[in-house]
């Protein structure tokens, strides 16, 4: 056994990613990814549908296993410990989803109380106050008392943000933060998130297809073309870069026309359809 | 987290040290409301110099301090803020609204 | 017939998979609810009175209706032969028997599912798509402990206690036509029910009743934790709750049924 597996990365190393696997049913979306995140970075994970960066980005938060490899969050391999260990670190990991995920039976500001009532003893009073800056921090303040249903996209990310934000975490993931947004408000997402990296100097991974948004807010960029990772490094190296594949997502070019009439005339002929139902579901 | 309380006729200063976090902060909150609902002291400072860290429950408890304070037409202050502490302050525009010394000499002045 | 013997082999495989999902979710909610409270994760009693409201309360008025006609269905039915022996008199003991017994439980579960099992089923579903149980999942927070339990618990109550309610308004409907064609006083009949009815009537319903309560909320909460990606997902999940209910809830007082058979004085 190496050293390294023993004690893990340095603890300067947030999130740490050795040959990560991992499959829907017998289909393989993940190939071996590896990489680290350093606290205080923004690190954005660029790539296409289906590319696998979201099952990436599922697995990170514990919402997937993995088949093999190893994932370590704060110096603590997650592939390998218990759900109760999970969930402690889990309090201190925040995740915006794409569509928000508030819950819809709950106000704006209960959301946002929700954590802090299941796992600390705060009064009542003082996670009101929490609850108020955290609004205020993704400016809502004055909206804890409307129901989700009553905001629009660009307001239910921000509350999903400041619920993320609730117990204060050493982590915050976004999932596709300009998703279904209009690119003013799309805009306004990611100013908001510079505005927690600079602020809080919180270690910050975002998902997106959006490059604009990349070049904006991103330290460091990983690339994710059918489960592997094509490229790392910051957004200049990613201009500089010569593989095709990142090339060809930065000038946002087509796939090339399938180019052997063999191929083609296979792709029309024979049954393809992928083997597992779910896999092909989140394959985005 | 530790508290240490120092009276003197009409002031009370309270050393906090370590990390004010969701664990500590409750203690913190108490014995806060305790000086200023309970015991009226008069002015109540807060001696911050040695605290490392302080997270959102930490600054909501400061807050429902000052609160306490205005209700109760009594001062609350703080002095010996690290450089951590002053951020996180100001990232909630808080600087301003709290009384805030650099020292406690100028804390417990006139 | 090899095909068919494996066809068949597998259908049962599945209902028995089907029915081991129902039971370790069945017991995970027992665990929360029984055990939970004692290590430190306490019972959510605001969240349990909400659900009891919405499967209990909500629910009376439209059950009292109809119970009452099935209490007035069984009179006419049970009289119709009855009348022919003469024995119109025993028309209370019928409705008494039938409702306790039988009808009660079954109709106060058909109507527990129509309008909570399938809404435990649509809720939790319509969560998965929006990804809040994911969301749920990453702020630590159990969907057993947090959306589960509190429908198990408000289920376990408040079918029992519909049912108790929906075998006395059973008899009420009985009545009517007691005091219209059987020259009962209500009096007399709410009497005649009562001395036709035994302690072990009553309780084999309630304990059906219990079974019903467990049967539905592990379906529906199954069903919606289970829901595949995508809206018109929600909607199968919804389907198949109730028709799996209906179903399962049937077998259950099968079993029950003959149980008590069974076991009952010979």
């Amino acid at each position: 056994m190496q050293q390294v597996d023993e004690i893990g990365p340095s603890t300067e190393t947030m999130i740490s990613l050795r040959d990560l696997r991992v499959s829907y049913g017998t289909r393989e979306i993940l190939h071996g990814i590896t990489f680290d995140v350093q606290r205080g970075e923004t690190l954005v994970i660029l790539g296409g549908s289906g590319s696998g960066k979201s099952t990436l980005l599922r697995t990170l938060v514990g919402l997937e296993k993995p088949t093999s490899g190893e994932i370590w969050l704060k110096g603590k391999n997650i592939a390998a410990i218990s759900a109760t260990e999970m969930d402690q670190i889990r309090k201190k990991l925040g995740m915006s989803f794409q569509g928000s995920a508030l819950f819809g039976s709950l106000s704006v500001g209960e959301n946002v109380a929700l954590p802090l009532r299941e796992h600390t003893k705060l009064e009542q009073s003082t996670i009101e106050i929490i609850v108020r800056l955290k609004l205020e921090q993704v400016g809502l303040s004055g909206f804890e008392n409307y129901m989700p249903s009553q905001l629009s996209g660009g307001m239910k990310k921000r509350a999903a943000v400041a619920r993320a934000m609730a117990m204060d975490p050493d982590i915050l993931f976004f999932d596709e933060p300009s998703a279904g947004l209009d690119p003013i408000i799309a805009a306004g997402l990611d100013e908001l998130i510079l505005k927690l990296k600079k602020a809080f100097h919180m270690t910050i991974v975002v998902v997106t297809h959006e490059l604009a948004s990349a070049f904006l807010i991103a330290d460091r960029a990983v690339v994710v073309d059918k489960g592997h990772v094509v490229a790392i490094g910051t957004m200049d190296e990613m201009r500089a870069s010569i593989h095709p594949r990142v090339r060809q997502f930065l000038n946002r070019a087509p796939d090339p026309d399938v180019s052997e009439e063999m191929d083609y005339l296979q792709m029309l002929t024979e049954d393809n359809r992928p083997g597992s139902k779910s896999g092909d579901k989140r394959g985005a | 987290m530790q508290l240490n309380t120092r009276r003197s006729t009409g002031l009370v200063v309270i050393d906090v040290s370590g990390e004010i976090d969701l664990a500590s902060s409750p203690q913190l909150r108490t014995a806060l409301l305790r000086e200023i609902k309970e015991l009226k002291t008069p002015r109540v400072v807060l001696n911050l110099n040695a605290v490392r860290y302080i997270d959102s429950s930490g600054i909501a408890s400061l807050i429902e301090g000052l609160k306490a304070s205005r209700d109760a037409g009594t001062r609350f202050a703080l002095f010996g803020l690290s450089t951590m502490v002053r951020e996180v302050m100001q990232l909630s525009k808080l600087v301003k609204v709290f009384e805030i010394y650099d020292n406690e000499e100028q804390a417990i002045a006139e | 017939m090899e095909e068919l013997l494996a066809q068949v082999g597998g259908t049962v495989s599945g209902g028995l998979q089907y029915v081991g999902a129902l039971a370790e979710l069945s017991g995970r909610a027992a665990y929360f609810t029984f055990i939970g409270p004692f290590r430190g994760k306490p019972l959510r009693i605001q969240s349990s009175v909400t659900q009891a409201m919405e499967i209990g309360v909500r629910a009376l008025p439209i059950l009292s209706l109809i119970t009452f006609f099935i209490g007035l269905i069984l009179a006419l039915q049970g009289a119709y032969e009855l009348r022919t022996f003469g024995a119109l008199n025993l028309v209370a003991t019928a409705v008494a028997l039938g409702m306790t017994r039988e009808l009660g439980p079954l109709i106060t579960a058909i109507l527990v599912i129509g309008r909570s099992g399938s809404a435990f089923a649509a809720e939790i579903g319509t969560m998965k798509v929006t990804e809040e149980l994911d969301a749920l999942t990453t702020m630590a927070i159990g969907p057993v402990p947090f959306l589960v339990t509190p429908k198990f618990i408000a289920m376990i109550v408040m079918v029992p206690c519909l049912t108790i309610w929906a075998n006395f308004m059973g008899i009420l409907g009985g009545a009517v036509f007691g005091v219209a064609e059987a020259d009962f006083t209500v009096g007399r009949y709410i009497q005649a029910s009562l001395d036709a009815l035994f302690l072990r009537d009553i309780m084999t319903g309630l304990i059906k009743s219990l079974m019903f309560g467990v049967t539905i909320a592990a379906i529906g909460c199954h069903e919606g934790l289970s829901t595949g990606a995508g809206a018109e997902q929600v909607g199968r999940s919804t389907t198949r709750a109730v028709v799996m209910s209906i179903f399962l809830v049937v077998m259950v007082d099968v079993i029950f049924t003959a149980i008590f058979f069974f076991m009952g004085p010979q």
